[in-house]
């Protein structure tokens, strides 16, 4: 068992949890996820870690109450406990001296960004950092995001908090504009990553995605997390998540992102039905 | 004395139309009565053949003797000192193959059921109140030694060395020890209670097992190293091989790993109940002949599916697959494609699979395997509408581990270069078993391999007490260098 240390609702649906993980934490590298389960019946699911503490051997994840083992897990009090969680597993950032960086992230994956973030500055990049949320009541950590970057800029879809639009369009006149950018890194929603990646396409600037495809066990052994890379077929578990964002292809991989659409909402209204009956 | 049966006792069985629809074991086992007549048949050879064809060497004419006698105690007691899997061997080896295909009165009848004495015995004991003797551990040896996989390798290895008084710890990366045990081989084949029960008295002579723990990420092996006397490599073989045709990323196809980890380990048949889902399909298709594609063809029917096929690129004669799951399969009503192999799935507008397109074989001359080597017929295409496929090829090691240790090679195939007089890889106090370093093959030959480096390993720890031994592959080292 897994101990949970502290939970934070960041804002609706979004959490924070800490959980205990000493080996994990003294391993995590920015950009690599962990594993868990969050009781005997439940499902693996892969989670990038948001941030670690090798002193007090814990680890971070933040994410958004959508299905049923977020459901489960955002239930779950300081003291209790997850029953599996392994990691950190897949490659890390590839982080070095590359000049101007332009991290994008949209939805609670604004929060996984920051390690890289923080590893690429350490590397002595010079940080532009673009998030994108639904509306204003989406939007966290805006400070420390801002103390992370040289530069931010916060897009909504509704228009309810700066920049009304979508990541693409700053991006898009960033990349106009008369700075040298080296590359690209964008981590969130698929549609995100893609739209991403195309804009970034017709510049030539080298363009990162970190992939959040459909897992088992996360280790190289089932073969469901795999994506069209270029010509080649690659696990995201082991040679990822992280790819080249021009050489995904984007329709195979929201495709079988999609597979248990219909079984993943019937699971998710038995456990929703469970949760009232637990009020009531 | 009665005259001697020709034939063996038949093992009672869920019938065909009962099992097609439930994850229950197809075989029930033997009562007492039926093992005694079964014992009875044995001839008590002198030199026994049967233990020549066994991979860890069972004193099977011993423990058949103990049943004859009703000493079942006994029996177990036999059974157990060289084998503390004998529940899970009893339904998973192919005795056929091995020590049954030597049992002298297969020459002119059927051999003595070995297996299924085997099964019987390890599940008269399992419904004991105390655990048999030998299972308990000895005087410690002081020695720490870290076993990487709790699969049949690795808790082979595990109690071995725990029985020969040394500290053992296992590492799996999965949230339960058992392996393919678990992910692999389905309840009906081999129940979950069972490998649970065989675990549990591995941990009772001692062995620790920490779940969860990926070798390669969470620690390396030189980090194991420093806290560890010796390691042995027991992570099998579980990267799953495609056939990189078009369509093989639809929505519907699966490798044999995926569709059987969800259904075993995460219990998807028992969906929504347990949480994680698999495609439950009308149509379909299983490729591939091995006992990997019998399973996965079977659980797909199991979990629903109309018509399940198996699609194999050579003939019946060819199929790798044990007999007897081969028949249970057509008893079940599983259809063979023979001599038939896909080019290409086909999927609909959002990319869900909706068929395969195979092209018709024929056999050549034979190839290196010895077997036929199957060729295509030109022009001869045709089309199966299917729900799911699943690729069962076959599988290859995982490189996590390989990756992450400096010094460990491995052969163009992937799997670990080792001695397979002792087990020992190319990395000093590194010895590696099962099909880590063949490749995928059989439960009890990961077994045999295990049992090997745990020997030497005990062997090159205490003849290295006090001296600084100097690390050879070959066996020449130990009496070589020390």
């Amino acid at each position: 068992m897994y101990k949970v240390l502290e939970t934070r609702k960041l804002t609706a649906d979004i959490y924070l949890f800490k959980l205990q993980a000493p080996l994990i934490a003294r391993k995590a590298r920015a950009g690599q996820f962990i594993i868990l389960r969050v009781h005997q019946e439940g499902e693996r699911i892969p989670l990038t870690l948001a941030d670690w503490d090798v002193d007090e051997g814990s680890v971070t994840i933040v994410f958004m109450a959508v299905g049923t083992t977020t459901c489960h897990l955002s239930r779950l009090k300081p003291g209790e406990a997850i029953a599996d969680l392994a990691g950190p597993l897949g490659h890390p950032t590839e982080i070095g001296h590359f000049g101007t960086v332009v991290c994008v992230a949209g939805g609670f994956a604004i929060a996984v960004i920051r390690p890289i973030i923080r590893s690429l500055k350490q590397a002595g990049n010079r940080i532009v950092t673009i998030v994108g949320v639904r509306n204003k009541n989406l939007m966290f950590w805006e400070k420390e995001l801002r103390q992370d970057s040289d530069e931010l800029i916060i897009t909504t879809d509704d228009g309810s908090y700066q920049r009304k639009g979508l990541v693409t369009e700053p991006l898009k006149e960033i990349l106009e504009g008369g700075d040298d950018i080296s590359r690209v890194i964008a981590i969130g929603p698929t549609a995100m990553m893609k739209f991403t990646s195309l804009t970034t396409r017709p510049y030539g600037v080298k363009t990162i995605v970190s992939l959040n495809p459909i897992m088992v066990d996360g280790t190289g052994m089932c073969g469901c997390c795999r994506v069209s890379v270029g010509d080649e077929i690659k696990f995201a578990c082991v040679e990822g998540p992280e790819f080249d964002g021009h050489l995904v292809d984007w329709d195979e991989f929201m495709s079988r992102q999609t597979t248990y659409l219909d079984q993943e909402k019937y699971s998710y209204q038995c456990t929703a039905g469970e949760h009232q009956q637990h009020r009531s | 004395m009665n005259k001697r049966p020709v034939s063996r006792i038949a093992i009672p069985r869920q019938s065909a139309l009962e099992r097609r629809r439930n994850f229950d074991e197809v075989a029930l086992g033997y009562t007492a009565d039926m093992a005694l007549v079964e014992a009875a048949r044995c001839l008590q050879c002198k030199s026994a053949k049967c233990i020549e064809g066994c991979p860890v060497g069972i004193n099977i004419p011993g423990f058949i003797k103990a049943i004859t006698e009703n000493n079942f105690p006994a029996a177990v007691e036999i059974l157990k000192s060289d084998n503390v899997l004998p529940g899970i061997c009893g339904r998973v080896c192919p005795q056929e193959t091995q020590c049954e295909q030597l049992c002298i009165l297969g020459k002119k009848g059927e051999s003595v059921a070995i297996g299924r004495l085997e099964r019987f015995v390890a599940d008269w004991e399992r419904l004991q109140a105390r655990p048999s003797s030998s299972l308990r551990a000895v005087a410690a040896s002081g020695w720490k030694v870290a076993v990487v996989g709790a699969g049949p390798a690795g808790l082979t290895a595990a109690a071995d060395l725990a029985r020969l008084g040394h500290q053992v710890t296992i590492f799996e990366s999965l949230h339960t020890p058992g392996g393919v045990l678990k992910y692999g081989i389905p309840d009906f084949r081999l129940p979950s209670a069972i490998v649970d029960e065989e675990v549990t008295s591995i941990r009772n002579l001692g062995v620790s097992i920490e779940l969860n723990s990926v070798i390669g990420k969470t620690e390396t092996v030189d980090e194991l190293l420093e806290r560890f006397d010796a390691v042995f490599l027991g992570t099998g073989a579980g990267l799953p091989l495609f056939m990189h045709i078009p369509g093989e990323n639809l929505s519907g196809v699966y490798s044999a790993n995926e569709f059987l980890t969800r259904v075993n380990l995460m219990h998807a048949y028992r969906f929504p109940a347990y949480d994680t889902p698999v495609k439950i399909g009308k149509r379909v298709a299983v490729i591939g002949g091995g006992n990997v594609a019998m399973d996965a063809a079977r659980a797909a029917l199991r979990l629903g599916a109309e018509n399940v096929y198996v699609i194999y690129r050579r003939s019946e004669a060819e199929m790798p697959a044990r007999r007897e799951e081969v028949e249970n399969a057509v008893e079940e009503g599983i259809d063979f494609v023979f001599l038939a192999n896909p080019v290409k799935f086909l999927g609909d507008e959002k990319r869900n699979l909706a068929g395969v397109e195979c092209i018709r074989m024929q056999l050549a001359e034979p190839d290196s395997s010895g077997r036929r080597r199957p060729v295509p017929l030109e022009g001869s295409h045709f089309r199966l509408d299917l729900d799911v496929a699943v690729v069962a090829l076959g599988t290859t090691p995982n490189p996590l581990i390989a990756r992450s240790t400096p010094g460990l090679a491995v052969t163009r195939r992937g799997t670990l270069v080792c001695d397979e007089a002792t087990g020992r890889t190319t990395r000093p106090y590194v010895w590696a078993g099962g099909d880590a370093v063949t490749g995928s093959a059989t439960v009890i030959s990961a077994m045999g391999a295990a049992r090997t480096a745990a020997r030497d390993i005990d062997r090159y720890l205490r003849r290295a007490a006090g001296s600084s031994p100097v690390w050879r592959q070959g066996p020449a080292g130990i009496d070589g260098q020390l």
